[in-house]
């Protein structure tokens, strides 16, 4: 028998990774924020940066050039992990919630209802507010529509009786995404020129907007809350995995949990895509990575895969202020570039 | 006599057009095991997500310890009840002993913490071995065969400690030692009430005190095993010719086509 053995492999490991994962991540994230603070088209001595750090706790004004750039890059940062940590906290919810490997916010279409609207309020020459409020705006809209179309196979009692119909709720949002695509394209195809950069730049996801300190507080503050909700469910979604039938039958009230977690997601979902534009991929792969340390248990996968998601999208941030600085590169297309030869590397592993 | 743990009365199930169960009227007092038999698709695993309230009825009325259905929060319910399904959804990587600790959500919810792990494992240990499954515990589940994953789903629903367990078809993929096993293993549970949709009319010979014979048409018989299972019913059933013999202290039937 090689059973035992090829699963001794395979299988998260009890002990060790799973205790040791989140505080690895949390100092992986405090360093990946001094990296992000420090480096860019001009670089912050740690000398520097210490004491326009300390001048900007004390609230005094120091006037230096790192004080500016601190002041500049520390909203910036956070509004990276915030999206990156929503964003993460999106996809392993989802891929909880219809216990599929393949879900992610973008699947369900809510990025491209958002990025549809943020595309003609850019289209029509609007402010970046106005643009960040439409994303929101068409996030919710793509929702409801979810909502609508799959409200059978979201809400209905019989649910617990057919495994299938999940299915049917990633179909759903597939197709709304579809939708969302074509629609995306006319706006684009019919778009006056001088736009089609600012346009572009947001489809691939983009972080040069994010200079508001309330903004950076707002999302961070969103993104904690979220997950503390999030958590409160955790164990009820760990039985969820193994079917509706099996959760409700060991206490799990499966329909108002699934109904919790559907809109903070669409809250997570919604928030990250209007600050930073259509980042793709964390959501989807950074509850994999997780999934391999930790365990597929929500109550562990979903901080993890949270922490990694922030930690991923400011280091793809810092990665393209930095490389072919003063140009900066839009933070979706490096968090691919990234991230799927590591996600590949992972695969391959035994 | 004591409050029956299930109380059914006028109890109708539907599936589409079709009426499966017609005014069903039983009791399943506790420590009793009874046995659901009938034809394929007859509406035994209907029935049971009924008594488990995941599926509502069309008419009738359904107490558990004398509370209607409807008055049992989901929670409450769990601590009443366990189910054994006949399939599993295994979507994730995840250990063994954790899917039967996982079973036990209700109890941990607001136990004090290490006393209450600690008797978490212990018990998903013990309910493990009972399953023949303890050299499993560290497995993912994934890997199983069907009927190593089937005895870790009864482990599990015995970890849950509850006093009613409803089994869809327990011992569908057990080699003839584990049927034996298993079914011995929840005999020996004497606190137990089961409830089980059995195809393997010797095994129910065997193991229920009472048996319902479902017809698909809305016909049904309860009662006592030894007067409700007998050559002339089941034939009737199965529409089909079985003969009983006597081997030892059990009762043996044999399909004669």
């Amino acid at each position: 028998m090689d059973g035992a053995a090829k699963d001794a492999a395979a299988m998260p490991s009890a002990g060790l990774s799973r205790r040791a994962a989140l505080p690895i991540l949390a100092v992986a994230a405090l360093l990946a924020l001094l990296a992000a603070l420090r480096f860019g088209s001009v670089n912050i001595s740690a000398g520097d940066l210490l004491a326009a750090s300390l001048d900007m706790v004390s609230g005094r004004d120091g006037g230096s050039l790192a004080a500016t750039l601190l002041g500049l890059r520390l909203p910036r940062a956070g509004t990276a992990m915030a999206v990156g940590g929503l964003l993460a906290l999106s996809g392993g919810l989802l891929q909880s919630l219809l216990r599929n490997p393949l879900a992610d916010p973008y699947v369900l279409g809510v990025s491209g209802g958002a990025s549809c609207a943020a595309m003609l309020a850019i289209a029509a020459g609007a402010g970046a507010a106005a643009i960040a409020l439409s994303a929101a705006g068409g996030a919710l809209l793509a929702l409801s529509l979810l909502f609508a179309l799959a409200h059978r196979a979201l809400f209905a009692r019989d649910v617990l009786l057919d495994p299938g119909k999940d299915s049917a709720i990633l179909l759903t949002g597939v197709m709304i995404a579809s939708l969302s695509a074509a629609v995306l394209s006319l706006v684009l195809s019919l778009a006056p020129d001088g736009r089609l950069r600012t346009m572009v730049f947001w489809l691939l996801g983009d972080l040069g907007g994010a200079t508001s300190p309330v903004l950076a507080a707002l999302a961070l503050a969103t993104w904690l809350v979220l997950g503390l909700v999030a958590q409160r469910d955790a164990a009820a979604l760990n039985l969820m995995l193994g079917g509706d039938l099996q959760a409700y039958t060991q206490g799990v009230p499966t329909t108002q949990v699934r109904r919790r977690l559907i809109i903070v997601t669409a809250i997570a979902t919604g928030m990250a895509v209007a600050l930073a534009g259509a980042v793709g991929f964390v959501g989807f792969v950074a509850p994999h990575l997780v999934r391999r340390a930790v365990g597929a248990d929500p109550r562990r996968m979903l901080p993890a895969a949270s922490l990694l998601g922030a930690v991923l999208v400011l280091v793809a941030d810092t990665v393209g202020r930095c490389v072919a600085a003063p140009l900066q590169l839009p933070v979706g297309a490096l968090m691919a570039l990234i991230g799927v030869p590591v996600f590949i590397w992972q695969l391959q592993r035994p | 006599m004591s409050t029956p743990l299930i109380s059914c009365r006028g109890l109708e199930i539907r599936a589409g057009e079709r009426c499966l169960v017609r005014a069903l009227d039983f009791d399943v007092a506790p420590g009793e095991r009874w046995a659901v038999i009938g034809p394929n698709g007859a509406g035994k695993t209907s029935l049971l997500l009924v008594l488990a309230g995941a599926r509502p009825a069309q008419d009738g009325t359904v107490q558990l310890s004398g509370r209607p259905l409807a008055q049992w929060s989901v929670p409450d319910l769990a601590g009443l009840r366990a189910m054994v399904a006949d399939r599993w959804i295994d979507p994730f990587a995840t250990r063994v002993l954790d899917t039967v600790l996982a079973a036990r959500y209700r109890l941990n919810l607001g136990a004090a913490r290490p006393a209450a792990a600690d008797r978490a494992q212990s018990v998903a240990r013990d309910c493990l071995g009972v399953m023949d499954c303890l050299h499993l515990a560290d497995r993912d589940v994934r890997h199983l065969s069907r009927g190593e994953r089937q005895r870790v789903a009864l482990a599990a629903a015995l970890a849950q400690e509850t006093a009613l367990v409803l089994l869809d078809e327990p011992i569908s993929h057990q080699d003839p030692r584990h049927q034996t096993q298993v079914l011995q293993a929840l005999q020996a549970r004497a606190a137990c009430t089961y409830v089980g949709a059995l195809h393997d009319i010797n095994a129910a010979a065997r193991f229920a005190t009472h048996a319902l014979l479902l017809h698909g048409d809305g016909r049904w018989v309860a009662g006592r095993a030894g007067e409700v299972l007998t050559r002339e019913t089941l034939s009737h059933l199965f529409e089909t010719s079985i003969s009983e013999f006597i081997s030892g202290p059990h009762r043996v039937f044999l399909s004669q086509d």
